[in-house]
């Protein structure tokens, strides 16, 4: 019901399910948060303390105008400031494969959150496997559109590379989310999931 | 909604007596007489005050149109009907400085005990002595805790102090373009101000009310060193190049050839008119002296005493008040797990872009206070 609401609000699937997973009052933490969106109707609806963080200044004008503590600054580097635990939830929506080093970047919303909430587009997906079969260039499917030379892609991970890290990592993974489009994918998500989601923690 | 909204606001100020104050250097002045302008309502919880505190050479017109003059305040556009500080539903409160003179006592105010100004007999004031002061006149305005203190410059340092000094009586901080502490490097611009005054014969040690001929041509190159920081080359190439002023070839003088001289002698005159030498003085010294983390083990831990959420901007250009000083108050405030916003608003006018950037600066301050007031509403609400 509530997930049927925020979609209905943010027409993202992935905000939808981050509203069902966090509890109400709790301290959130996003990462690449853009203009706050998700961050704003959480503190509406869930009375969440937000903060985030976003390298883009003109987004971060408008999160803070929306009325979202949101610091300008690199999420990679930026972290490091905060102490341990300072927040329940840390979330990295759709950027994961866009950082640097990745690990690095878990390994810090681990210290710095109770529990991490990250999301991420599957290079495992058929439709991905098929590109780059046939086409035998790095494939272009709708969740990875682009050219080779101007992907702010860094790094390509399939579901099955995540769950592998976790377990290498020892991290607990209390909820894993598949979707294709809007729906919940359960059959062979490596091959069918576009979007992972997941809710970890050390 | 007032119905006078679209009316400009009149700006009037009006003086507060303060008994005594203890000063940082261990003298108390007493009394003590406060110069400041209000605009906008107080309501009947008296929780919607801001005071905003100015920079060096500011004074209480923060906003309005002076009624002899015809100027606007020196934050019109921030402040009023609609804009970022918004007169429809806060109530504005903005105060000359102690050691100003603009209408608070400061060196060129008379001394009680000889009747003739203090001048160099002033005692050395600090930034904290100018927000004891301030909190003398919210107490006297009967106001228990503000919304929002905010200020550019040598204003954010008053916010950034109010945070600290006074936790429990401030909701928000709005630091802009400022610092925790002068860099050598601030702190050598103002020792050129002050030796321009200082080696000005008309100084005569500070006694020039006596000769009624003040340092002008020191305070005036003072001003002049002063404008080029809060430029940019960007700035000053784009405001003059280098243009001539009403010529076409050199003048092989040392008149002015320049469009960029003229207008420096111009601000440096204009200057003169309105400021006291004395005050430049005092007032540029407090500001170096002022390190909100001092006798602290880290900025952090000093910072750890506020009890405020913050809103810190800096300016891409501002190389006088470079965008890592605020961030170091920022990154101080994150390692306590503080409730900060940051913005680095881009802009080429350098340290006077939070006096002419307001478009993007009145947003973001606008959606601020929104928020703060929602929690602060919030939070008495669940507690009655």
């Amino acid at each position: 019901m509530a997930g049927a609401l925020v979609h209905s609000v943010l027409g993202r699937r992935d905000y939808a399910i981050i509203g069902e997973i966090v509890e109400p009052g709790s301290r959130v933490l996003d990462l690449g948060c853009g203009e706050a969106e998700l961050l704003a109707w959480l503190a509406e609806h869930k009375d969440i303390q937000a903060r985030g963080i976003e390298q883009n200044g003109g987004k971060v004008m408008k999160a803070i105008a929306r009325g979202v503590s949101v610091y300008q600054g690199d999420l990679e580097t930026s972290l490091h400031d905060y102490p341990d635990r300072a927040f329940d939830y840390v979330i990295l929506s759709q950027t994961l494969q866009q950082t640097l080093r990745p690990l690095v970047v878990l390994n810090e919303m681990l210290r710095v959150g109770r529990c991490a909430i990250v999301a991420f587009p599957n290079f495992g997906h058929w439709r991905v496997r098929l590109s780059h079969l046939w086409s035998g260039r790095s494939p272009q499917t709708p969740l990875f559109p682009y050219e080779w030379y101007d992907s702010p892609n860094l790094h390509f991970l399939t579901i099955q590379d995540f769950e592998q890290l976790c377990e290498r990592q020892r991290w607990t993974v209390e909820k894993r989310i598949f979707l294709s489009g809007q729906r919940d994918v359960t059959f062979r998500p490596n091959l069918t999931a576009q979007v992972a989601m997941y809710l970890f923690r050390q | 909604m007032s119905a006078t909204a679209s009316s400009p606001l009149i700006a009037e100020t009006k003086s507060a007596r303060v008994d005594s104050l203890a000063l940082d250097c261990g003298v108390t002045l007493a009394p003590v007489e406060v110069a400041y302008q209000t605009y906008g309502t107080l309501n009947a919880e008296r929780s919607n005050a801001i005071l905003i505190t100015h920079a060096f050479s500011g004074d209480s017109h923060a906003a309005g149109i002076d009624p002899e003059s015809g100027k606007p305040g020196w934050w019109d556009d921030m402040i009023g009907p609609g804009k970022g500080f918004d007169t429809d539903r806060f109530f504005v409160i903005c105060s000359n400085v102690l050691g100003g003179c603009r209408g608070t006592t400061g060196p060129s105010s008379l001394d009680p005990a000889t009747g003739s100004p203090f001048a160099t007999g002033f005692p050395g004031i600090t930034i904290g002595d100018m927000v004891r002061l301030q909190a003398k006149l919210i107490d006297h305005l009967g106001i228990q805790k503000l919304l929002a203190v905010a200020g550019g410059s040598m204003g954010g340092m008053q916010a950034l102090e109010w945070s600290v000094a006074y936790p429990d009586r401030v909701v928000a901080v709005l630091p802009i373009a400022s610092t925790a502490r002068h860099s050598a490097m601030q702190i050598a611009f103002n020792e050129v101000g002050r030796q321009a005054v200082l080696s000005d014969p008309d100084w005569n040690n500070g006694n020039y009310h006596a000769t009624g001929k003040p340092p002008s041509r020191g305070l005036a190159v003072a001003r002049m060193v002063g404008h080029i920081t809060y430029m940019s080359d960007a700035s000053m190439r784009e405001k003059f190049g280098r243009r001539f002023r009403d010529k076409e070839t050199p003048s092989f003088h040392f008149g002015v050839d320049f469009e960029v001289e003229s207008y420096l002698r111009y601000r440096g005159l204009q200057f003169v008119d309105r400021f006291d030498a004395n005050s430049y003085l005092y007032i540029t010294k407090a500001m170096d002296y002022f390190d909100v983390g001092a006798g602290f083990p880290s900025l952090g831990a000093s910072l750890a005493r506020a009890q405020a959420r913050f809103l810190v901007i800096s300016f891409t250009s501002d190389w006088l008040y470079p965008s890592y000083q605020s961030l170091e108050i920022v990154n101080a405030l994150r390692s306590g797990n503080r409730d900060v916003a940051y913005c680095e608003l881009p802009s080429t006018y350098g340290h006077d872009a939070f006096l002419v950037e307001v478009a993007e600066q009145g947003e973001i301050v606008r959606g601020f206070l929104t928020q703060t007031h929602k929690l602060l509403s919030r939070k008495s609400g669940s507690r009655s």
